[in-house]
């Protein structure tokens, strides 16, 4: 399987997705660098990392939308091919319209960096499937605008199709609306969260709370690849 | 202020206008006088801020002589953007600590953040990769709107840089006193990682070679910062302020990455930050180092304002530029290399042979100076020193317990003591765990960042109790240093080199540069036993507000290395049934303590005592200790004594809690701050053993279940009992119950 970590520029974690990838499912997986994003095709899945896409001026993720990379992303979504982006990541899913809502800045106007347990809402996806439904894991979060919003309506909409598929399981301190920590698109196959899988693969870093995402990933991908 | 109007060299004499640019008369004449002819306004600009103290050392030099610098881990001792230590394996450690604490006292979040962003650019100019951030910050108690205001803004601006450049901040301290009111201390450190072939140093070398300017574009912001820095500020005053320099660290992270592939490049020749001083110090420093002269065309470099003269070019501190020279020819794969990026970069000068940094403008030179004249030439001051009068009334004070009624609420109103609280309001903050290398994040005794590839681990620290240091300068200076190799030690790491940060008083004081003469052989000594060279540093002077000069702060950032990361060693308690040992005789010693400032309201009396050789003898026993797996937990005793470290054992994990007794007189007992000492658990299979490996260590308890903390006295009589969920409110809830009180 061969994975992509679209870097935009500023986007400073790309190396921890990419060693995420080798840590964990140990694939093919290759920076793909935003002006040369119509290559995406080549790839089974596309990672989006976090960190401040073009120093989160304007809004986070709202710049990286007119970067000609976007189209692509779009196109690759589309395809039904997995999308996860991850902090400043779903920053960009949402700002390009990939997923719903937006951002806040947390309630404590402050950058916020902590280790949060997180709830597996829904373990029915390409991302969870190893996981058990209603499981808390423990992943860190890191943002300064972390605080997930949307209206009502779209709010009921996400649950009734069971697209929020992570929460924030004790406190919700950056204030997201229904404690949402992580949500898909309609297709299933796009997932944006806030809290980092790839910054906990491994016991002596951060714990191991992301690890079963990544081989999720990949054993769907193996189930449709059997030959 | 348009080049007309730019006063002639005649008027800068007669005027004596570089009085203004902070150059005395003595200073100004030695210019005319080595230069051969009274220099014009942009070579006065030149001079005065390349010999301003920040850039020279020139009241230093003589103190920063004392430290010994050389070491068998040594590649890079002090000179360059910061010192490099072997690490083995063909890697190096790069690394350097800067103050930027003039900017900090004006704008505190943009001159944080730009404290952060210079301290990186030194990193990265060495070719290294910056892997983790480090800060130690001083601010007044958080009593006065002013203070709380610079202490929110500046860690929100130390954040916002080593977030947005995506460098895990991993350690840190943060220390209150009036002394800092209104004036801040805001010491940024960056720990960078390379591969021996990869050093870059800042030269202008080969006859021809092309100069690169590349990064941001130049502006009016910062113009004379170097000088500002060395000087007093005097906010009540509202004189005229400096346009201050704002950072972009998005900017900053797309140079760095260009400025990392570049360094693969053999085109590359040297390359350097323009940091204090900007275009100025690079050039002249990078052509003097080399032996060669610079001569640069000012109408090429990219600018972001209209109608810039020479002067304010070149004394512009407008941030992430690099001076970058390569081989003749190569100028446009280097460019092409930037602009992949985004980056500015544009050729615009060239190698000369014969030293002099020579300037072109608008088709007219407008400066030729010697570059040795100004990075080297530099009048050296022997500057007055005098024993004050309070360190003899200070050393005749008997050593005396504080008036203590009760043990309990004491130890409760320690630990909200700005000081002793816990710092997790500031550290969530940063983004600790970038890049997935942070073993120990803020919260432990050090941070420790693995080395990719190894099994390998580097350990940081930054600490300064500066309270002893001004009671007593030179035992105060052995303790700073003694204090960070025992968070290294503790931490399960070798202690190797170090990186300062000079925080003083104006120079000028006889008494203040005793201080920092006296710290300065303090620290020195302590270095040596210690097997820690100094690296590389940065002294700032003149911290006053009105006359009166903060405590002296010699700020050490002391690096180590984990030879085996299943060595890292934490402070918290891990189990119910662990022994829990003291080790190191705790004696009377409350000067310049935690518990005398709460109690008396000042300090006064002597220092605690230190002993370099008991020190060295207990962090080798105990690092070995640790390295054979004989611990559970290890911390140093320092600010409030035995039971703030006991309750900060505690806090650690959930659940636990201690019965320990106590000899001796309780106070002393219970908040003595006597140096050399260590709070660990140690698994009760493995007693024996640790109690021969570790000669000074005594049984005092046990680690229990239920999260009880009860301390005893000897005849079995309860001191101090309480829930240690109760302690841990006190502790935890402190600096945000300041920072939210009414003022």
């Amino acid at each position: 399987m061969k994975f992509a970590v679209l870097v935009f520029p500023g986007l400073t974690c790309d190396l921890d997705m990419y060693y995420a990838v080798e840590e964990t499912v140990k694939q093919e997986v290759e920076y793909v660098w935003h002006t040369e994003a119509d290559q995406l095709d080549y790839f089974d899945a596309v990672l989006l990392p976090t960190g401040t896409s073009y120093g989160n001026y304007l809004r986070p993720g709202a710049l990286a939308k007119s970067s000609p990379a976007c189209k692509h992303l779009q196109a690759f979504a589309e395809t039904g091919k997995p999308v996860l982006g991850v902090g400043n990541g779903f920053h960009i899913l949402v700002e390009t319209g990939i997923l719903p809502g937006g951002f806040l800045r947390n309630n404590s106007l402050k950058f916020r960096s902590a280790l949060e347990t997180v709830k597996v809402e829904n373990n029915n996806t390409v991302f969870t499937k190893d996981y058990a439904k209603g499981q808390t894991i423990q992943l860190p979060v890191a943002s300064d605008f972390g605080n997930y919003y949307a209206d009502e309506a779209t709010v009921e909409e996400l649950k009734k199709t069971n697209r929020i598929i992570f929460t924030y399981a004790d406190e919700n301190l950056d204030g997201s609306i229904s404690a949402i920590a992580g949500i898909t698109n309609d297709k299933g196959n796009v997932l944006g969260m806030m809290p980092l899988p790839e910054r906990a693969v491994e016991e002596i870093i951060g714990g191991t709370g992301g690890t079963p995402l990544f081989h999720s990933i990949l054993n769907n991908w193996s189930e449709q690849h059997v030959n | 202020m348009s080049i007309n109007h730019e006063p002639t060299a005649e008027q800068i004499k007669e005027q004596r206008l570089y009085l203004q640019m902070g150059m005395t008369d003595e200073e100004y004449e030695r210019a005319v006088e080595k230069l051969g002819r009274t220099p014009n306004y942009t070579e006065t600009g030149l001079f005065s801020a390349m010999w301003s103290e920040h850039c020279s050392y020139k009241s230093s030099k003589s103190v920063l002589r004392k430290f010994p610098t050389e070491g068998e881990r040594v590649l890079q001792g002090p000179g360059e953007g910061a010192g490099i230590v072997d690490i083995g394996d063909n890697q190096a450690a790069v690394f350097k600590m800067e103050s930027h604490n003039s900017p900090s006292a004006i704008e505190p979040f943009i001159g944080a953040a730009t404290g952060a962003g210079g301290i990186i650019r030194d990193v990265f100019s060495m070719g290294a990769r910056p892997v983790a951030l480090v800060n130690s910050l001083r601010f007044g108690d958080l009593t006065e709107p002013r203070d709380k205001f610079l202490f929110e803004e500046a860690v929100a601006g130390i954040a916002s840089y080593g977030n947005t450049m995506g460098i895990p901040t991993v350690a840190g301290e943060v220390q209150f006193d009036q002394c800092y009111s209104k004036r801040p201390l805001v010491n940024a450190m960056a720990v960078g990682l390379l591969n021996h072939e990869d050093i870059q140093k800042g030269l202008a070398a080969g006859v021809g070679n092309t100069v690169l300017y590349a990064g941001a574009t130049t502006g009016r912001d910062g113009i004379h910062g170097a000088t500002m820095s060395s000087s007093e500020v005097s906010i009540e005053e509202e004189k005229e302020l400096p346009v201050m320099q704002a950072g972009d660290p998005f900017i900053e992270k797309l140079l760095m990455e260009a400025c990392l592939e570049l360094v693969k490049s053999d085109a590359l020749i040297g390359i350097q930050d323009m940091g204090a001083a900007g275009l100025t110090s690079s050039a002249a420093e990078m052509a003097s180092k080399a032996g060669y002269g610079v001569e640069m065309n000012l109408d090429l470099v990219p600018q972001r304002e209209d109608n810039m003269t020479a002067y304010e070019m070149m004394l512009s501190e407008s941030q992430e530029r690099m001076l970058i020279v390569v081989k003749k020819g190569r100028e446009e794969e280097v460019i092409a290399l930037f602009t992949k990026y985004g980056i500015n970069a544009a050729a615009i000068g060239q190698v000369t042979d014969d030293k002099m940094l020579r300037l072109l403008h608008k088709g007219e030179v407008v400066a030729e100076v010697s570059a040795d004249l100004l990075a080297e030439d530099a009048p050296s001051y022997q500057k007055g020193s005098k024993e004050p009068a309070s360190f003899a009334a200070n050393q005749a004070i008997e050593n005396k317990e504080p008036q203590v009624e009760n043990l309990k609420e004491t130890l409760l109103d320690l630990l909200q003591r700005p000081t002793i609280a816990s710092k997790e309001w500031v550290y969530n903050q940063f983004d600790t765990g970038a890049r997935t290398n942070t073993v120990l994040a803020p919260g432990a005794s050090a941070g420790i960042i693995r080395v990719r590839g190894t099994n390998k681990g580097i350990a940081m620290t930054a600490d300064c109790n500066s309270r002893f240091i001004y009671l007593d300068p030179e035992t105060g200076g052995k303790i700073a240093v003694a204090e960070a190799a025992r968070n290294l030690v503790c931490s399960g790491a070798e202690p190797i080199a170090l990186t300062d940060c000079l925080n003083f008083g104006s120079p000028d004081k006889p008494e203040v540069f005793w201080q920092l003469e006296k710290s300065a052989d303090g620290i020195s000594e302590a270095c040596r036993k210690l097997n820690a060279p100094v690296i590389g540093g940065n002294v700032s002077l003149s911290n006053e507000v009105n006359g009166v000069p903060i405590y002296p702060t010699p700020t050490i950032g002391l690096v180590g290395i984990v030879h085996d990361l299943k060595e890292v060693t934490t402070p918290g308690f891990k189990q119910a049934g662990d022994a829990i040992y003291i080790i190191g005789q705790t004696e009377t010693e409350f000067g310049g303590s935690e518990l005398q400032q709460m109690i008396e309201g000042k300090i006064f009396g002597k220092a605690p005592a230190i002993d370099l050789d008991v020190e060295v003898k207990r962090q080798k026993q105990l690092l070995a200790a640790i390295q054979q797996g004989l611990l559970q937990s290890a911390a140093d005793l320092s600010e409030g004594g035995f039971a703030v470290a006991l309750c900060e054992k505690a806090f650690a994990t959930d659940g636990l809690g201690a019965e320990v007794t106590v000899e001796g007189s309780a106070v002393t007992a219970l908040f003595s701050e006597t140096q050399s000492r260590f709070l660990v658990t140690v698994k009760a299979d493995q007693v024996a053993e640790f109690e021969e490996k570790v000669e000074d260590a005594v049984k005092i308890g046990t680690v229990t279940d239920g999260g009880q903390l009860v301390i005893k006295d000897a005849e079995g009589s309860v001191l101090v009992e309480g829930t240690v969920e109760q302690f841990h409110a006190a502790w935890k809830g402190a600096i945000p119950c300041l920072l939210n009180s009414e003022d």
